[in-house]
């Protein structure tokens, strides 16, 4: 099922998030081996090209994601979790799309401040709306710099606690995010 | 008592005039910032193809000048190196860094003369001017070439003088980290200095 209910995701959120993941990585990884690029490296503008396309491409997922998610059903937590592993999970989530969105906002910021647009792959142009003083630029790369890595150090915490969910609690934590969720197991009384 | 007053007063008089006098005093100027009618802009060769140019859009500065006794004349500039533009956001950015600029660590560069060194036909439009340039915390004595391009009254009541002058750089030699090629070591550095009297 492309759409997900009371049970477990369907095809498209659990797309949306495994795309969203790789993403988030690469973009890790693009970004910490551009910023240190020699001059003269083949990447030193293909580089940020990437960069910048794919972090805007990011930005148009999680809005899409998001979109999703308000007009679907919510899937119900597993009758195992406690208050605290809910509770957990949904603060580690909110914390991703927040931090998400501000990565994504000040790489926007910086990029666009000097009035040139940001471009996804050469092919859709978000015009720049405000002009950052070379101060702000600059606090905007610190603040872009650390978003990352709290954003791959809280991932890496989303990442173990769903291992931890397979491997040791052995729940279905994970199967939800892997397999979409079916007509009959919708059709199944909840326990 | 009243003439001994009256005797110290025309002494004092007379040793102010015979200071102001002797030593030819120089005019101070200061650079007209205020109404942009100065800049700094440099140019690196870009690949060794073509030149990238840029500016530092804020400084300060004053300088003495004295056709006559050009050797007294003498310059001191600050400039914010937070300043650096070159039309290119990202790229200003990193010339903010610890690559090029470290403006966090060091937001003024300055340039205060040392010794003025006249041009030949001695009618004081032409000379050198060397002095330190402290850059990226590094400071090294460097030479630039001026020349005067003109000066006479204003329109608006003042007295303004003006001069272009020019320098190189070695980007090394001020601990600037990044590599930009064997035909991008140098900066050029291309001066308009317009001076109001005070």
């Amino acid at each position: 099922m492309i759409k997900d209910s009371a049970n477990g995701y369907g095809l498209l959120s659990i797309l949306l998030h495994w795309i969203s993941a790789l993403l988030v990585i690469g973009l890790f990884a693009i970004g910490y081996y551009m910023v240190d690029l020699s001059y003269y490296s083949p990447w030193y503008h293909r580089a940020p090209w990437w960069h910048i396309s794919l972090g805007l491409l990011l930005f148009l997922l999680t809005l899409a994601r998001l979109l999703w998610r308000a007009i679907n059903l919510q899937p119900r937590p597993l009758p195992n979790y406690t208050r605290a592993v809910r509770l957990g999970a949904r603060l580690t989530k909110y914390l991703l799309y927040l931090l998400i969105a501000a990565l994504v906002i000040t790489g926007y910021l910086i990029t666009t401040a000097d009035g040139k647009s940001a471009s996804l792959f050469d092919w859709v142009e978000f015009p720049s709306i405000w002009q950052l003083s070379p101060t702000g630029v600059d606090l905007a790369g610190k603040i872009h710099k650390w978003l990352a890595y709290g954003i791959i150090l809280l991932a890496s915490f989303h990442a173990l606690a769903a291992l931890a969910h397979h491997f040791v609690i052995r729940d279905r934590t994970l199967v939800r995010m892997l397999k979409p969720v079916t007509k009959s197991a919708d059709s199944q009384p909840n326990p | 008592m009243n003439s001994m007053k009256k005797t110290l007063a025309t002494a004092i008089a007379f040793g102010a005039l015979s200071l102001g006098s002797l030593p030819a005093l120089a005019d101070t100027y200061v650079i007209d910032t205020k109404g942009a009618h100065a800049s700094i802009n440099f140019k690196v060769a870009h690949l060794g193809y073509s030149w990238l140019t840029g500016r530092f859009n804020d400084f300060s500065g004053e300088f003495t000048y004295d056709p006559k006794n050009l050797t007294a004349s003498s310059i001191q500039v600050t400039i914010n190196t937070n300043s650096v533009d070159s039309n290119h956001a990202e790229r200003d950015k990193h010339l903010r860094s610890a690559d090029f600029l470290n403006v966090e660590k060091f937001p003024t560069a300055t340039f205060v003369s040392k010794q003025i060194v006249p041009d030949d036909d001695g009618d004081g439009d032409e000379f050198d001017i060397i002095g330190d340039l402290t850059l990226n915390g590094v400071t090294k004595s460097i030479k630039i070439e001026v020349e005067k391009v003109g000066e006479g009254k204003d329109p608006w009541d003042g007295y303004r003088i003006g001069f272009e002058g020019e320098t190189e750089i070695l980007m090394k030699d001020f601990n600037i980290k990044m590599d930009l090629g064997p035909a991008s070591q140098k900066v050029k550095l291309e001066l308009h200095i317009e001076g109001i009297k005070k």
